[in-house]
């Protein structure tokens, strides 16, 4: 079953949620024969403008049907990601969608000068929640991808991933498919906090009933845009309950965590779904 | 002589059976028929377990303590559970003839020397358990193997009876006495040393000891290998939750994945202090 998103044909309408798959590499195990061609598209952990070494331990916590995760972004920076990581999965046979995060307006603007000159990527998927002022901000979301689309090349399309607050989803997607955002990602894990009070993200099938009202509030509100659901997916089930209310695809990250063979095997059910 | 890093296996999931059960000391002993894991299988690999409760996302490691042919089953994996925590006490409770979701073998296992040196394993309480599988390895290399093992009590002691017939001498330690010495790991490691003239030291065990151990190897010139825990809350390379603080072959300070990057590493480019 193909699909279309933002313009590309993506071999399923499962995609790997970022920060969920590793580099790519360690999923491959787990994928059969296929590889990552099997699904239908890889997003990279959030990848930043320098180096991040990730936060103290513990990162993820576990919670009931829950992970707590404060990673801190570990990545190589653009530079290694793009000498040492995105050759190898743009051979894969899979579409990769690199997500970015940045501090500020101007980072991401940098971030998709440099990926818009990279050959090998299909997206860029925006985590606009790592702005470290007014993240939650409508309006910030809104510039990050003004900036975003204003230094990329025509034609590489931009997701946008959104938290899926539900007080102001619909109003944030207005804004970024306003400035321009090819298609949105509800689905961000919810704003939570460890046992020690640092702030993190709740993932797991605690977060599915909250990031589906979100999905389908965003696509009733938005029949034409094209959306992507995610939060809690580990089933083919439950894989369908979002895009039958209206995404056109599906992230799926903390069940691969809990079972790295969930790509796969949501991936060729919901294949058979179609030839039916 | 040279001593690098073990290379990794490739990993399969199964779905594997609970073969045979049985108290030992305070651990339980578990067989299980996981195909694809033993054929794959080497000395410092471990496998990850779900729990069965699948409203615990986050994976549990064990050490692949043995592998075994069974008859009728092919091999099998023989792991050393301590029944303390919601996994573990699950696992110790499940009758022969459970399913159990089973991922392995994974992680970079210990490196063997190229040379027939002597060597010194040194182990507490469960983890010890890789330690045995290694002992038969390097005997089959034509190495003098010693063997420090290590435990609070008795009952918190992996029985040595068995590796007496691959080591040439083993020392028993407990924090309690109540069976060879009374003491510590720390306490021992000197005089081990010294006495088995040891070019290569592998150890397993709390951070405490691995520390203790990689000092003393590095103060008397020889090669450590560390296996260490720390929580992998996926065990697979994905979720970047298994932060180990190390310093590159560069000099340089990084962050390692336990699981993958891991959990063997070299003594002596652990950041022991900085880790929690
Ligand atoms: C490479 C490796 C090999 C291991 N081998 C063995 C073994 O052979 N036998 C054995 O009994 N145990 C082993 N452990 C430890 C075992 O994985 C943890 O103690 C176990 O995950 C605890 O789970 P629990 O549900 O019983 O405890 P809980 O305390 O209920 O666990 C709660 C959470 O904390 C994590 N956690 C807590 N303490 C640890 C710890 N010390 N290490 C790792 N994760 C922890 C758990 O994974 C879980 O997410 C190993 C750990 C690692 C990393
Ligand atoms: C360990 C972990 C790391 C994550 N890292 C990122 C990240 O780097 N960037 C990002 O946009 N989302 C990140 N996420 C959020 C996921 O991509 C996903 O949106 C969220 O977890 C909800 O989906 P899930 O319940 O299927 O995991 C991470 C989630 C987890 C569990
Ligand atoms: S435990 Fe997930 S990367 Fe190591």
């Amino acid at each position: 079953m193909t699909v279309e998103l933002a313009g590309l044909t993506l071999a399923s309408p499962l995609l790997v949620a970022s920060g969920c798959g590793g580099t790519g590499r360690e999923l491959v195990p787990y994928l059969g024969e296929q590889g990552l061609a099997a699904l239908g598209g890889f997003v990279t952990r959030s990848i930043t403008l320098d180096a991040r070494a990730g936060g103290p331990a513990p990162r993820l916590v576990e919670t009931p049907s829950g992970l707590l995760h404060a990673t801190g972004l570990p990545n190589p920076g653009i530079d290694l990601f793009l000498a040492t990581e995105l050759p190898w999965l743009a051979r894969q046979d899979t579409r990769v969608v690199v997500s970015v995060a940045g501090r500020t307006i101007g980072e991401y603007a940098e971030l998709a000068r440099r990926l818009g000159r990279s050959p090998g990527l299909a997206a860029i998927e925006v985590n606009v929640d790592a702005l470290e002022t007014g993240s939650g901000e409508p309006f910030q979301a809104g510039s990050v991808v003004a900036a975003v689309k204003r230094d990329l090349p025509r034609g590489l399309p931009v997701l946008v991933k959104i938290r899926p607050d539900l007080v102001r989803v619909v109003e944030t997607v207005r804004v970024v498919l306003e400035a321009g955002a090819d298609a949105v990602v509800v689905g961000t894990a919810q704003p939570a906090a460890l046992p020690d009070g640092r702030p993190a993200g709740l993932s797991g099938p605690a977060v599915r009933p909250l990031a589906l009202r979100c999905v389908t509030e965003v696509c009733a509100a938005f029949p034409d845009a094209q959306v992507v659901g995610g939060g809690g997916i580990a089933t083919a089930a439950d894989a369908r309950s979002f895009l039958a209310a209206g995404a056109v695809a599906v992230q799926v990250g903390a069940a691969l965590l809990h079972d790295p063979t969930t790509a796969a095997r949501l991936a060729a059910d919901l294949t058979q779904e179609t030839v039916r | 002589m040279t001593v690098t890093t073990g290379e990794r296996a490739g990993a399969v999931h199964a779905s594997g059976e609970l073969l045979d059960t049985k108290r030992i000391g305070a651990f339980r002993h578990l067989t299980v028929v996981a195909p694809g894991v033993p054929e794959r299988f080497r000395p410092g690999n471990f496998v990850a377990v779900s729990v069965g409760d699948s409203s615990f996302l986050a994976r549990r490691s064990y050490w692949v303590h043995r592998v075994r042919p069974v008859g009728g089953y092919g091999a099998t994996v023989q792991l050393v559970v301590d029944p303390n925590g919601v996994g573990g006490a699950w696992l110790a409770s499940l009758p022969a003839g459970s399913r159990i979701e089973v991922t392995g073998p994974l992680g970079r296992p210990f490196a063997l020397p190229k040379e027939p040196v002597s060597c010194l394993l040194v182990g507490e309480g469960y983890s010890a358990a890789p330690l045995f599988p290694l002992a038969e390895r390097l005997r089959e290399r034509g190495c003098a193997v010693t063997m420090v093992v290590a435990g609070a009590d008795e009952a918190h002691l992996l029985s040595s009876l068995e590796a007496r017939r691959s080591v040439r001498a083993v020392t028993v330690v407990t924090a309690d006495g109540s069976v060879g010495q009374k003491g510590r790991v720390a306490g021992v490691i000197e005089e081990a040393l010294a006495r088995s003239q040891a070019e290569v030291v592998y150890a397993a065990g709390p951070h405490d000891t691995l520390h203790a151990v990689a000092a003393a190897a590095e103060a008397h010139g020889a090669w450590s290998q560390t296996a260490v825990e720390v929580p992998q809350p996926c065990a697979t390379g994905l979720c970047h939750g298994c932060p180990v603080p190390v310093v590159g072959e560069d000099g340089v300070a990084r962050v390692a994945r336990a699981c993958s990057d891991g959990p063997v590493l070299r003594g002596d480019r652990v950041r022991w202090g900085d880790l929690g």
